[in-house]
């Protein structure tokens, strides 16, 4: 289900050195052409469908079509994400439409603690920094 | 295609690239979930003048197989004994696997889980009255209490469309965003010129510039994810690209880890998964959580008949077990095409009926049912939307309703990993501690020597996919085992200070073995008006079918219903040897190009590491996921045991050798 542009929306993000499609796409498809200051799925064949780069577009301008060689034309899925939930219509086929929400993230963004300040207590044993305690196998457990 | 003939890409690639050196005490190599879990973890222990350098190919906010999100952590201990996990994950693949490994992993899971719901991510809960809160309603959190919403004994649901972001974020925070360099990709791994089996540099180059990157570190951890592509995929258009793991993984952690020297084990395993035809959608929540059931062409509910019993039968004590193996579940499924009662159905509209039913049964009204079925109708579609958005898409195509009409499934292509139901990997040394067993011989034979998860290469590690014999860690697990080789290799730093790495090889040799595919294609490009088709080279994708005919031919793959034999598997590794000759042929006319060719080499090799190990066992170990018609039995008389291969980097010879797998964990009971 290869990711497509639509030229009326995407603005190349207004030159910027690197587009948000081609910062997020874990497969390094999306591409910008300067001239055109548009951009485009350089290798729909080996798209992922991850919607990475339908999700970050800040211009709404990528959408994705079924793989021609099994999904039959007319149906969509397309997201709209926030920073707390994405919104997901689904439109059938036949016309038929769904939508639903789910909640992606009860933090505000950039909030995680990455303990910047904790410092591990014994180098030699196997118990992690955020961790209480180490157990072993239980001796009556295991294999004689 | 219009004269003249020119690279398809917007970044084309230079004969001459710049070069960049870089050096540091400890290189992080990948973005996923391990390396994250590394990122996250390594300041917390190293001194304040460590450096340390993460490098990955894509952007760590969605690289990795998470990249999309998941709709559960398949691996959470919670009120579970450690024990059973590592009983769990034994049965399931097939009795060999490392228990040491597999209960280090287990004792320290929870943990990251625990960090996860800290940093955001939403966890299903149970509701006092027994029905599912989604991760945002106020609920206790797994650390005050909280239940999870299980599936299977191991599994919990969240809402994890944002996964991987959550998880990425921490760990650049910890790191600095400074020290995490995207859009490089790693290739190749170096030894230190002057101590043997040492490990002292990479070298790979930028996706975005024409730039070869030269790292110098004392300490490495290499955790690139699995293989994908390897074998020839059921869509072979455009479809191609909707592998069930992530495209993206192109066997680099084998590759790169055996190229020198590290010693892997269990190559032969692979796995195969059945999911939803051609969207590969998830299936594990329509088994667990929606109580679905598999049903054959014929209508059949064929996995509680007697014939399956005694086929089980035929596979003890693995067979006997309430959870089916996923290798045998895959055989009986197999079994039922190749008799032609296919297809193979997931009955999603018995199960969601049956749900219904019980509701009006319980004394609902409708209204009250068709809330429940509001509810009931988007846990089903999140389970697609929040991990693989392409079924979705698949079923709107298709104007499929799960109520109203059941969904086909179906065994997948081969895949390499060792983070999921599937044990391919490094073989690496567990923790310095008395339960773990002390074994005489080589470090291809030992359980310990020193550094957790340390490769049998010195500073080298792996996590997630890349440590092998240890299963079922998916998500979570590769995190945590990320976590614990940070810390290993803290302490490696330190024992190793006055170690001062050396390359064997100069800057400009690196770069220009890296950029080799491009000077090839600015050499020839001339010599034909189309842009794939030249006498003097070949490209990357056109290699990359080659590939994927052979091993699907000869190999085991879904064109012989996973059947090979000796002699098939030895054309194969001619067809290969062929391939990595002609693999020094690929040319690459910009930069995204270079790339592709630089995976396709580690496919090639990864391969060959896969085909070697099943020639070498002489049983069918994983029936399901492949059979060998010559040893077409499961024989753990004499193969319940480990195959490790090493590939010499100084003759360039590859040795497979038998090693005894010790269990750690009780056998009485087996489960």
């Amino acid at each position: 289900m290869p990711s497509y542009v639509d030229p009326e929306k995407c603005d190349g993000c207004k030159g910027g050195d690197k587009t948000a499609c081609m910062y997020i796409c874990p497969n390094d498809l999306m591409v910008l052409n300067k001239e055109a200051m548009l951009a485009y799925n350089q290798e729909p064949d080996a798209c992922w469908e991850c919607y990475s780069c339908v999700k970050i577009c800040p211009q709404g301008a990528i959408y994705v079509r079924g793989y021609n060689d099994f999904v039959p034309m007319g149906g969509q899925v397309h997201p709209m994400r926030s920073s707390d939930s994405i919104m997901w219509t689904v439109k059938f086929r036949n016309g038929n439409m769904k939508r639903f929400k789910f909640p992606i993230r009860t933090t505000a963004e950039g909030a995680a603690n990455a303990y910047p300040d904790l410092k591990g207590e014994n180098l030699d044993d196997e118990r992690l920094s955020t961790e209480k305690e180490l157990p072993a196998p239980d001796p009556a457990k295991m294999a004689k | 295609m219009a004269l003249p003939n020119k690279p398809m890409g917007e970044l084309p690639a230079v004969a001459n690239p710049e070069i960049a050196e870089h050096e540091c005490d400890v290189l992080i190599v990948g973005g996923g979930m391990a390396a994250c879990g590394t990122a996250f973890e390594i300041k917390k222990w190293a001194p304040a003048d460590m450096k340390i350098i993460l490098v990955d190919k894509a952007s760590l906010e969605r690289s990795g197989a998470v990249a999309q999100g998941l709709s559960a952590i398949n691996t959470y201990i919670g009120e579970n004994p450690i024990e059973n996990y590592v009983k769990m994950v034994r049965n399931d693949l097939m009795g060999v696997i490392r228990e040491d490994l597999v209960y280090d992993l287990g004792r320290h899971v929870d943990d990251s889980v625990h960090l996860f719901e800290e940093w955001g991510l939403p966890v299903w809960k149970i509701a006092e009255d027994g029905s599912n809160l989604d991760g945002s309603k106020p609920a206790p959190k797994l650390t005050e209490g909280g239940k999870p919403v299980r599936t299977g004994k191991w599994q919990i649901m969240i809402n994890g469309e944002s996964y991987k972001c959550i998880v990425a974020e921490p760990a650049k925070t910890a790191l600095g965003e400074e020290n995490c360099l995207e859009r490089i990709f790693i290739v190749k791994l170096l030894l230190d010129k002057n101590v043997p089996n040492k490990i002292a540099g990479a070298v790979g180059f930028s996706t975005r510039e024409n730039k070869v990157h030269v790292f110098t570190c004392k300490t490495m951890v290499v955790a690139c994810g699995g293989a994908v592509n390897i074998f020839r995929p059921r869509s072979t258009g455009e479809g191609k690209g909707r592998a069930w793991y992530p495209v993206w993984n192109a066997g680099s952690t084998y590759t790169m880890c055996a190229q020198v020297g590290a010693t892997l084990t269990m190559m032969e395993n692979r796995f195969t998964p059945a999911r939803f035809k051609d969207g590969y959608g998830p299936v594990g929540a329509w088994f667990l959580l929606f109580k679905a059931k598999v049903q054959n062409g014929l209508g059949e509910f064929y996995a509680n008949s007697d014939a399956v019993k005694d086929e089980l039968g035929k596979f003890m004590p693995y067979g006997a077990s309430p959870v089916t193996p996923t290798c045998l579940r895959n055989h009986l499924m197999i079994e039922e095409l190749k008799a032609g009662r296919g297809p193979i159905y997931m009955a999603t509209d018995v199960a969601l009926n049956a749900f219904l039913d019980d509701a009006r049964a319980a004394g609902k009204d409708e209204k009250e049912v068709k809330k429940f079925w509001k509810h009931l109708e988007s846990e089903a579609w999140e389970d697609f939307l929040d991990m693989s958005v392409g079924q979705a898409g698949l079923w709107a195509g298709m104007n499929i309703e799960p109520e109203n009409v059941g969904s086909e499934i179906m065994p997948t292509e081969p895949y390499m990993l060792g983070s999921h139901s599937g044990c391919c990997g490094i073989w690496v040394s567990g923790p310095e501690e008395d339960w773990v067993p002390t074994i005489d011989g080589p470090r291809s034979h030992q359980y310990k020597w020193g550094y957790n998860r340390m490769t049998t290469v010195d500073g080298l590690f792996t996590a997630g996919d890349g440590v092998g014999a240890s299963g079922h860690k998916f998500s979570s697990g590769s995190h945590a085992e990320g976590r614990i080789v940070a810390k290993q290799m803290v302490k490696y730093c330190k024992n190793n200070a006055d170690f001062k790495p050396e390359l064997k090889q100069t800057a400009q040799e690196l770069a220009d073995e890296i950029y080799a595919p491009v000077r090839l294609y600015l050499e020839h490009v001339g010599k034909s008006t189309a842009a794939d088709v030249n006498p003097n080279y070949c490209k990357p994708a056109g290699l990359m079918m080659r590939l994927m005919k052979a091993t699907d031919e000869y190999g085991g793959g879904v064109a012989t219903y996973y059947m090979t034999s000796g002699k098939l598997l030895n054309i194969c590794l001619d067809l290969l040897q062929m391939m990595r000759e002609d693999a020094e042929k690929m040319a690459a006319g910009d930069l995204h190009e270079l790339m592709r060719a630089w995976e396709n080499y580690h496919r090639i090799w990864c391969v060959e590491t896969h085909i070697r190990h099943i020639e070498f066992r002489k049983e069918s170990r994983y029936p399901g996921f492949y059979y060998r018609s010559d040893f077409p039995t499961c024989d753990d008389e004499n193969w319940k045991a480990f195959v490790n291969s090493t590939f010499d980097p100084e003759t360039k010879e590859w040795k497979c050798e038998k090693v005894n797998c010790v269990n750690i964990i009780e056998t009485e009971p087996w489960i």
